[in-house]
């Protein structure tokens, strides 16, 4: 009886959450970028370049409000100034978008733009608060396509360079030797993070980025071994969190971007704390040597 | 027969530095060379410039008779290890597929063909039960255990082994020693195996190549690891001291080679 009821229940809570358009496009918008994000985070973690995906939505911030300042689409300024930077970050070394104190003073500086865009433009100053934390239940149907079109190059994109990516990635001297162009993959991908981060930043904001492309691949590389089922996981882990934080925002009346940086933080720390899966043999009864 | 590698009168240069400055050598097919010398003496830079990675910048650098090409596929590669990410979670066999036509655009696929070649390559350095473990999880002497199976991949002419050693403890040193002696004898391919420790390869190399400033001298061991030569090398009065069918260099009563040894897990002399 009390199983009946539950499902009932359930039922009758989701058909109330879907009678809004709101909610749909909501769902719809996050779907996409949270599918992105998963999937470009993923290689963010594993090239261990994190800080830079941070820098460059900080950098689309800057972008954004000088879109504003002179009357385009703030969506239009976010792409471009991200992209812009992440190419030039790629060009200039393959190894300065992991300079932590470079990167640092170029996000603090690219705010500084922002705010500074912000001041000569007051009347934008109310949607500040919805880039700066995202504001996914004004979505769109415009927008979901827009934001669906950007996924596609986006996934394309990686797609494309996946491959060398991920030889350059674990193995940059020998992926050097074997004829993989180093500079233009990194270049590539920081391109592709960066239209990631567009994306990213429509739903959650641009300072908090990290929930969906930080937080769900480095659950997942917890949780799997593989490349293939990483992935997926981060994908799917990133998807879940985002339609979950929607629908706790929904029945909670909490913002959505709170709720879905909540979700995340969650699952990283219980990924964790879940037992590491080991495959290791019955010892093989050799003693190594430290290295 | 044509060399395997040849260098005439060469230069090799990075940055402002003559890392190694008018040198000529022949390495035939089919030899096991060591590479000795100590840190910075030029032994990844020639590595790198036989991969094409670096041309010379004065004279002529031969493999096979060509001009060294990147991405040559008939040359199998074990770079020093630099950069480890932390808390890697692939595991081998993914890490080792990165590396099959890692080259080529697109999404990665592997075959049933190059799994099996990956299997049986691991087999060979007795290091099966690594396909399936995460990188972070594996001590060094794993690390270069799958990389020396990595480079063994493909049946290649010739194999560049820098350093494959460091990291392995005494019984896999040895192993290493005996897979990449057995598959010179057997398929003929070219070694250049660099070392800090002369050793334990002296019963298994053809020739010696030892590098120090600027210079290079190949040869038989008793002809170049000798005072006069070593000396020249090092810049330094070298003795060395034969004990027992052991052979030890030394200066001012110090073990060279062990001193360098120790130098060597901070130091970072990549050339880029």
């Amino acid at each position: 009886m009390s199983s009946i009821s539950t499902i009932t229940g359930m039922n009758i809570i989701i058909t109330d959450m879907f009678q809004y358009e709101f909610m749909n496009n909501a769902f719809a918008a996050a779907g996409i970028a949270a599918a992105v994000s998963g999937l470009v985070g993923y290689f963010l973690v594993m090239r261990a370049q994190t800080f830079a995906g941070h820098a460059l939505s900080h950098i689309g911030f800057a972008g954004a409000t000088g879109a504003g300042l002179i009357g385009l689409a703030p969506l239009w300024g976010l792409i471009g100034f991200t992209l812009a930077a992440g190419i030039v970050m790629g060009l200039l070394s393959e190894r300065i978008s992991n300079r932590d104190v470079a990167i640092g003073i170029v996000l603090a500086l690219a705010l500084g733009f922002g705010l500074l865009f912000l001041h000569y433009y007051t009347a934008f100053a109310s949607q500040a608060t919805a880039l700066l934390f995202g504001n996914v239940l004004a979505v769109d149907r415009g927008m979901i396509a827009t934001l669906g079109l950007l996924g596609i190059v986006t996934l394309a994109g990686l797609a494309a360079i996946m491959r060398p990516l991920i030889f350059a990635s674990l193995q940059p001297e020998l992926a050097e030797a074997k004829g993989v162009p180093l500079r233009f993959v990194s270049t590539a991908f920081l391109a592709i993070v960066a239209l990631a981060v567009s994306e990213c930043a429509q739903i959650v904001g641009v300072l908090l980025v990290f929930t969906m492309m930080v937080g769900p691949p480095a659950a997942a590389q917890r949780l799997t071994t593989g490349l293939s089922s990483g992935l997926a996981a981060a994908a799917l882990i990133a998807l879940a969190e985002a339609w979950l934080g929607l629908t706790l925002a929904f029945y909670s009346d909490w913002p959505v971007s709170f709720c879905i940086a909540v979700l995340s933080a969650l699952g990283y720390f219980a990924a964790l704390a879940a037992p590491l899966r080991r495959a290791r043999p019955a010892g093989t009864g050799v003693i190594e040597s430290a290295p | 027969m044509t060399p395997a590698v040849a260098l005439e009168r060469a230069t090799l240069r990075v940055g402002a530095r003559d890392v190694l400055k008018d040198v000529s050598f022949a390495i035939e097919p089919g030899e096991f060379i060591g590479v000795l010398g100590p840190n910075g003496a030029g032994k990844t830079t020639l590595m790198r410039a036989i991969l094409g990675l670096l041309p010379p910048s004065e004279g002529h650098l031969r493999v096979f008779g060509r001009a060294p090409q990147r991405g040559d596929s008939t040359i199998g590669y074990l770079p020093q290890v630099r950069t480890v990410l932390p808390d890697l979670r692939v595991h081998g066999l993914d890490f080792i597929a990165s590396s099959l036509s890692g080259e080529r655009w697109g999404l990665p696929r592997l075959s049933r063909a190059d799994r099996a070649m990956i299997d049986d390559t691991l087999a060979l350095v007795g290091a099966r039960d690594l396909a399936r473990r995460p990188l972070s999880e594996m001590s060094g002497g794993e690390r270069q255990r799958l990389l020396l199976a990595q480079a063994l991949i493909g049946k290649p002419q010739l194999l560049l082994l820098d350093e494959p050693l460091i990291s392995l403890d005494a019984r896999h040193q040895e192993v290493a020693i005996e897979v990449v002696r057995r598959i010179c004898r057997e398929r003929g391919t070219t070694v250049l195996f660099s070392a800090h420790e002369l050793n334990q390869l002296i019963g298994t190399l053809d020739r010696v190549l030892y590098l120090g400033n600027g210079q290079a001298v190949l040869g038989a061991v008793a002809e170049v690891i000798t005072a006069p030569v070593l000396s020249r090398l090092y810049g330094t009065d070298i003795h060395v001291v034969r004990a027992d069918g052991h052979v030890f260099v030394m200066a001012r009563g110090r073990d060279m080679e062990h001193v360098e040894h120790q130098h060597d897990h901070g130091h970072e002399h990549h050339h880029h």
